[in-house]
């Protein structure tokens, strides 16, 4: 019998049923244009892996000229900001308690005296460490200080004490992001992460809202195929998906001005095979959640991981073995590495395809996992 | 109804020894039935006695854990090729509220691969009457066509069977008059219907009936076999204060039920001797008169009967 296999008609009908219904759905077609343009802007402009302008107080008994020169060498790397002069060490203590400055420096009260006489005095510099990512440029900004800070003083007679070139020098080139700008890392990056977490969200609640509505069990009763329900459940969900990746993409030139070095044809491929893997996430909690409620939580427990993960906010790299093996499995790893090589770095296709082959696995197995939880009784 | 004709012919459904356990729950307890041709099968009981799940069982939707048997020459573990040749109705309206009634008509029509689609569904919107309200949303229907849509909407690819899980629940006397005309003319083409209701009007006008309790198929045949099955006499009085005298009467042993219909006590026994004995020493002020015993009656002699071996079986 010909309606046995996978039907055309039967799958159409489905796919309209859905255009339909999404197309009524008026608030959260709004939340679907709304969500990535309100996300990029957000994190976009918010997020700075590099941060800058470091609120630092200075503590010095007897301010001097050298004093003056030293704060005025902090602002002038970019990375510091100094916001005070204390008195004595008790404010210093406190001012870190409370997160009003993230450093101190403290200049010892016989330190210009120290440095005329050639002691090499140390400068003592206390910082907020509880948050490494925020210390981390910065503490090697401050490292440099003997070589820069103190230039213009240390002349005439105290030119001896000016510090000496180092024995060799080291030249770094910064590829594909040359400035450094975080948004070059966290536009194409967010792409991927706006998409997991509205392509999932919507397809995990297409089937449980059914079942909800009491409208499932009059599909059971119809002819139509498991197949035909979840990929016709999918479709309308692609086109929402290249929706979300043309407005992230207009945002990214218009208001981010990150290059798009591989080309649109090469970002638009890229975003239709991790739309579908998501769809295929989506749709397989779908079947596997008996209500809303439970598609949700699932959802987010698939969400977290590939969010923290995948390098969308620390290197795979950097993490220990094992969790390196979790992250090789998570497809948004895959398309974040994906995205990035066609955002920044222009790869060809034999360049791409060590990230596009994982995620087409992921795929066609997590597919395949919804038909078979597809349940074609109410049992 | 079935006669001579459907003797020759095979059972539309044939099931025996159905069983079905949610957890502890036994929740249909070795069913045993038979559905011919045209015939209009009425399915009784109370909530929860297992209605819906014996439909449910025989149209593939759930797997019994013990029993089988057919539904149009299919094995009930073959449900898809059941659901694709039968009419299911479920008991909760279950179309698209967000799609229009066109739409809904346009979805089933493609599911079913149906030839000439916009044709059937501008045929079934006229015959409806909803030709001019095809855009309409169908959430902002009222009950009443609601359910008339629903019966359209199973029938839109002609199935030889229809299961129906309390159609009318809910809906208004007129429109469940129009419903029963529908599904008597329907039976009359050789469709075969089995029905669930509360209804005893609605019990009446079925060919045959099954009455369900705790799982348990109590009675089944003619609404006239079972009500002759039961055995049962009955008596109408007439008087002062028969709430009282229904108290009193019950505590008879010979006294199976009473029941009071707005201005008559009904009273029903199995042994009309001792029954008339009973009678013969009321008051004076009460009239008493040999009733027919009904349909209503037996039913509720059935769910106390049930009640009683359900409670003391647990």
């Amino acid at each position: 019998m010909a309606s046995d296999s996978f039907s055309p008609t039967r799958w159409w009908g489905v796919v309209l049923k859905e255009f339909l219904q999404l197309r009524r759905d008026r608030v959260t077609f709004a939340l679907i244009i709304g969500l990535p343009i309100a996300q990029l802007l957000l994190f976009g402009f918010a997020i700075n892996a590099d941060p800058k302008n470091l609120p630092v107080a200075i503590v010095d008994p007897n301010p001097s000229e050298f004093s003056r020169s030293l704060a005025s060498a902090l602002n002038s790397t970019g990375y510091f900001k100094v916001t005070r002069l204390l008195e004595s060490e008790e404010d210093a203590k406190r001012t870190l308690l409370r997160g009003r400055e993230l450093f101190v420096i403290n200049i010892p009260a016989d330190f210009t005296k120290e440095l005329v006489r050639g002691h090499k005095p140390d400068l003592l510099v206390e910082v907020d460490a509880s948050d490494p990512g925020v210390s981390g440029q910065s503490l090697m900004a401050i490292s440099q200080m003997p070589f820069i800070a103190l230039k213009r003083e240390l002349s005439g007679p105290l030119l001896p004490l000016a510090p000496d070139s180092p024995p060799f020098g080291v030249q770094i080139h910064r590829l594909y992001n040359p400035e450094g700008l975080t948004r070059y890392n966290m536009i194409p990056s967010l792409m991927g992460v706006i998409l997991t977490i509205t392509m999932v969200m919507m397809t995990s609640l297409a089937l449980t809202r059914e079942r909800e509505r009491g409208t499932m069990e009059n599909m059971l009763s119809m002819p139509l195929k498991p197949l035909e329900v979840l990929s016709g459940k999918m479709v309308p969900y692609i086109f929402i998906g290249f929706i979300q990746a043309t407005i992230i993409l207009i945002a990214a030139r218009l208001f981010f001005q990150v290059p798009v070095a591989g080309g649109l044809a090469a970002v638009y491929l890229a975003t239709m095979l991790y739309v579908t893997t998501n769809l295929a996430v989506g749709i397989t909690i779908s079947s596997l959640a008996r209500n809303q409620l439970q598609a949700i939580q699932m959802t987010i427990m698939f969400f977290m991981p590939n969010l923290l993960l995948s390098g969308f906010l620390y290197s795979v790299l950097g993490e220990p073995k094992w969790a390196r093996i979790l992250s090789e499995m998570l497809p948004l790893t895959h398309f974040n590495r994906l995205i990035r090589s066609i955002f920044l770095k222009a790869g060809d296709f034999s360049d791409l395809w060590p990230s596009v082959w994982p995620i087409l696995l992921f795929t066609v197995l997590v597919m395949f996992l919804a038909d078979r939880t597809y349940k074609t009784t109410l049992d | 109804m079935t006669g001579l004709n459907a003797a020759a012919l095979a059972p539309v459904i044939d099931v025996h020894g159905l069983n079905k356990f949610f957890g502890e729950k036994h929740v249909v307890n070795d069913l045993n039935l038979q559905i011919w041709p045209g015939e209009i099968f009425g399915f009784l009981g109370p909530n929860g006695s297992g209605k819906t799940t014996s439909i449910r069982l025989m149209c593939g939707l759930l797997t019994p854990d013990s029993g089988g048997g057919t539904c149009l020459g299919y094995d009930l573990r073959e449900g898809e090729k059941i659901r694709r040749s039968i009419g299911y109705m479920t008991q909760k309206f279950s179309y698209w509220d967000d799609l229009t009634i066109r739409e809904n008509l346009d979805f089933v029509a493609r599911v079913y691969n149906l030839p000439d689609r916009k044709k059937l569904v501008d045929e079934t919107l006229e015959r409806l009457g909803l030709s001019a309200r095809s855009g309409q949303l169908v959430g902002s229907l009222s009950g009443g066509w609601k359910q008339r849509l629903a019966l359209a909407a199973t029938m839109l690819h002609s199935p030889k069977l229809l299961l129906l899980d309390e159609p009318t629940a809910g809906v208004d006397p007129q429109a469940r008059r129009d419903f029963w005309e529908e599904l008597h003319r329907l039976a009359a083409t050789g469709i075969s219907i089995l029905v669930s209701t509360h209804y005893m009007d609605e019990a009446e006008r079925c060919h045959k009936l099954a009455y369900l309790a705790y799982g348990r198929l109590l009675a089944q045949g003619t609404a006239a076999e079972v009500i002759a099955g039961q055995n049962l006499f009955t008596w109408k009085i007439t008087g002062p204060d028969l709430l009282k005298l229904s108290g009193e009467l019950r505590k008879m042993p010979a006294v199976a039920q009473t029941v009071v219909f707005g201005q008559d006590l009904h009273v029903s026994g199995c042994d009309p001797a001792a029954m008339r004995d009973v009678l013969a020493v009321l008051p004076p002020e009460y009239q008493v008169a040999v009733q027919d015993t009904e349909l209503e009656d037996v039913f509720i002699y059935l769910m106390s009967l049930s009640q009683d071996n359900f409670t003391t079986l647990s």
